[in-house]
């Protein structure tokens, strides 16, 4: 599950403090911030710039040219559903419609309920057992359209 | 002595519950007393196996699989522990056909191995390639290197030794070595798999690259999808540290070498190597051009030799038994063994190391065992997003750097993704287009228009909409991406398109889009996670 966490400078301040000594160290701390909070909030972009000497829109540029990084929070779970060349040779647009219908959004929209966030990903790495999908961080691999149904079933039970 | 029982920790194998299998044995050896450890290994690459549970026994390691949770007890209750027969039981691992019949070099201990276990790694002949280079001159490990044939892994087949000479002669105090662990192609694996089951090879290999050009720091930038890839490198490389083969006097040689595993942030162009470091300094993933060569002027600007994790991972094994083994294997110009990734709708889907020659043909239906679905076979991609989609007419295409671009196709990282007879291949055109869109970095106007116009032409063409005009536009603008584009995602996307292109044409002319029932809902007979 992921976590989504109210906005706190100070811890915020904490976790860019623990890597800004690092070479290059923007995307570590985008990628801390984002595990802290969940998303990257507005009010990180001027903290971040500060720290490493570089002008807001610097950060604002690589916030947005990678698909990672999030401006908004996600919802409670986070499901990612291949749609690369080997998960197509096994049916994932169909997969995806279905999945779609089931949540009521399209891939990239979090349902209104705040419980499921659908994404697209190219390619996990587990196309020896296309189609695939990350729920939370937990790879499956050969889902079927039921697979995707008990998978997003059992885990709104869970939260 | 106590006996060991092998469940893999590798993603895909989690992914159709190695995880809950593993914890289920854990509770019959409590529960049944038995003297047994639990290892977690690597995977042995045969995924229709997954999860594959092996078994130690004076016959050697004895193999079970597809082992589910509800079959657990039932195989202890057969004796499993023993290696006794069992409906699941594949006898000796190694006898398994598709295992026999590779040659395991770089993959030598992925899947035998605990890949957290230094004592594991040198007790398999780990360490044994940097013992010899600590032994030799930089210029002695650039010459084995290069006289061994090895060519980069991860696409371009640039030859390793001469990378690393231009390296070890451009001056430079601080100096780099870096991994591409960004291995965002489709149908391709073989890095998450050595990273996830034999991390220490290729720290080994870093670490040898790194005396042989002379450089102090490295990093290993693994893509964010492979989140288990990430935190297994990162605990190795804390180990190796631990043990001394890190850090300021690495093996007791006085030459220090640092290393960090740092995490891209899901864009695919990161692959490409200057959009790489600019990543890691912390920019947009957008490529510079070259020259420079990163060679000389690389990651903050120093000189950095910059390869993929196979590439990487292959080096100990050429110090530890010299260049004439691995140029021993091959055919051509394309020395050793490739990593092939069978992908996609193929029964028997998994990594075959062999050395390089095997046709396509012999690696989808003698290794692969022809389509998941029962299908007939149809296509073939080869290498990746940016590789071509080759029919059956071409399957006897020896898997070879040279013999691939003869016939117009890419080798790629060496993934083959296999498709039944329901692909249309102007969709797989139109996808490549969209993907080149989805990606592109935006730096030249060839790939960030050029991808975009291609998805319109397409869909005009797919319309029937002034087709032989339209098709002959997307052959100019085809070649103006080729041409014009600053690295390979703008200049290989026509490579899918031109093929479907050239070998289904009759794809590009159908009356209406009528697409057959899926070959997906047939996978999933089982959900072996459940």
């Amino acid at each position: 599950m992921s976590q989504t966490t109210t906005w706190d400078t100070d811890r915020a301040l904490g976790r860019i403090r623990e890597l800004e000594q690092l070479p290059g160290a923007l995307l570590p701390i985008l990628h801390a911030l984002q595990e802290e909070f969940g998303y990257i909030h507005e009010e990180a972009i001027p903290l971040v710039a500060e720290a490493l000497n570089i002008s807001k829109a610097e950060v604002h540029g690589v916030i947005s040219f990678y698909h990672d990084f999030r401006r908004t929070p996600p919802g409670r779970h986070v499901l990612r559903i291949c749609r690369a060349e080997a998960c197509q040779s096994m049916g994932c647009e169909s997969l995806v419609s279905h999945v779609e219908k089931h949540l009521g959004v399209k891939m990239g929209e979090t349902t209104a309920d705040g419980s499921f966030t659908l994404e697209p990903v190219y390619c996990l790495g587990l196309c020896g057992l296309s189609p695939s999908a990350m729920l939370d961080g937990k790879p499956y691999g050969r889902v079927s359209a039921q697979a995707a149904d008990f998978l997003i079933d059992s885990a709104r039970r869970h939260s | 002595m106590s006996g060991k029982i092998y469940v893999p920790c590798d993603a895909a194998a989690l992914g159709v519950g190695a995880d809950a299998v593993a914890r289920a044995i854990a509770e019959q050896i409590a529960a049944r007393r038995l003297d047994l450890t639990l290892v977690r290994n690597g995977s042995r690459g045969m995924f229709w196996l997954e999860p594959l549970v092996e078994v130690e026994t004076p016959r050697g390691r004895i193999a079970y699989g597809p082992v589910t949770v509800e079959g657990v007890s039932g195989l202890f209750d057969a004796g499993i522990s023993e290696g006794r027969p069992h409906a699941l039981c594949l006898g000796p691992t190694e006898e398994i056909p598709y295992l026999k019949n590779q040659e395991r070099l770089t993959f030598a201990r992925c899947g035998i191995t605990d890949p957290l276990s230094l004592a594991d790694y040198i007790s398999h002949g780990g360490y044994k390639g940097l013992e010899r280079a600590l032994k030799m001159t930089p210029e002695g490990i650039v010459e084995e290197v290069t006289k061994s044939g090895l060519r980069g892994r991860g696409g371009a087949g640039f030859p390793t030794g001469i990378k690393w000479r231009t390296v070890l002669n451009t001056a430079g105090e601080q100096k780099y070595v870096v991994c591409n662990a960004d291995e965002g192609d489709s149908g391709t694996y073989a890095d998450r798999m050595i990273m996830e089951g034999d991390p220490f090879v290729l720290i080994e290999g870093m670490t040898i690259a790194a005396l042989a050009v002379g450089a102090t720091g490295g990093y290993i930038y693994i893509r964010s999808e492979y989140p288990h890839a990430f935190r297994t490198v990162r605990r190795a490389i804390a180990l190796a540290y631990e043990n001394g083969y890190l850090g300021a006097n690495v093996a007791g040689s006085g030459k220090r070498f640092d290393l960090e595993a740092r995490l891209g942030a899901g864009a695919y162009i990161c692959g490409e190597e200057t959009s790489m470091l600019e990543s890691l300094e912390g920019r947009r993933g957008q490529i510079r051009p070259k020259p420079p060569l990163p060679a000389v002027e690389g990651l903050f600007g120093k000189p950095t030799v910059i390869n993929n994790v196979i590439s990487l991972a292959t080096v100990p094994i050429i110090l530890e038994k010299g260049a004439e083994f691995y140029r021993d294997f091959g055919m051509g110009r394309s020395r050793g063994t490739l990593t092939i990734q069978l992908s996609g709708n193929v029964k028997h889907g998994g990594l075959v190391e062999k050395a390089f020659g095997l046709t396509v043909r012999q690696a989808i239906f003698d290794f692969g065992g022809g389509t998941f679905s029962g299908r007939p076979f149809r296509a073939v991609q080869v290498g990746g997003p940016l590789g071509a989609y080759f029919p059956e007419s071409l399957l006897d295409t020896p898997l070879d750097y040279e013999a691939f671009s003869e016939k117009k196709g890419l080798l790629g990282h060496g993934g083959i993704v296999v498709f039944d007879d329901t692909v249309d291949l102007a969709k797989q055109a139109r996808f490549a287009m969209e993907f080149c869109a989805i990606e592109s970095c935006g730096k030249c106007t060839p790939c960030r228009i050029g991808s975009t116009r291609g998805v319109e032409v397409i869909d005009k063409i797919m319309a029937h909409e002034n087709r032989s005009e339209n098709l002959q536009l997307l052959d100019d603008l085809c070649e103006l991406m080729l041409d014009g584009s600053l690295c390979a995602l703008g200049g290989l996307t026509p490579y899918p398109v031109l093929s479907a292109v050239r070998h289904f044409p009759e794809d590009f002319d159908r009356p209406a889009p009528v697409l057959p029932a899926h070959v997906g809902d047939r996978a999933q007979e089982t959900q072996p996670w459940r």
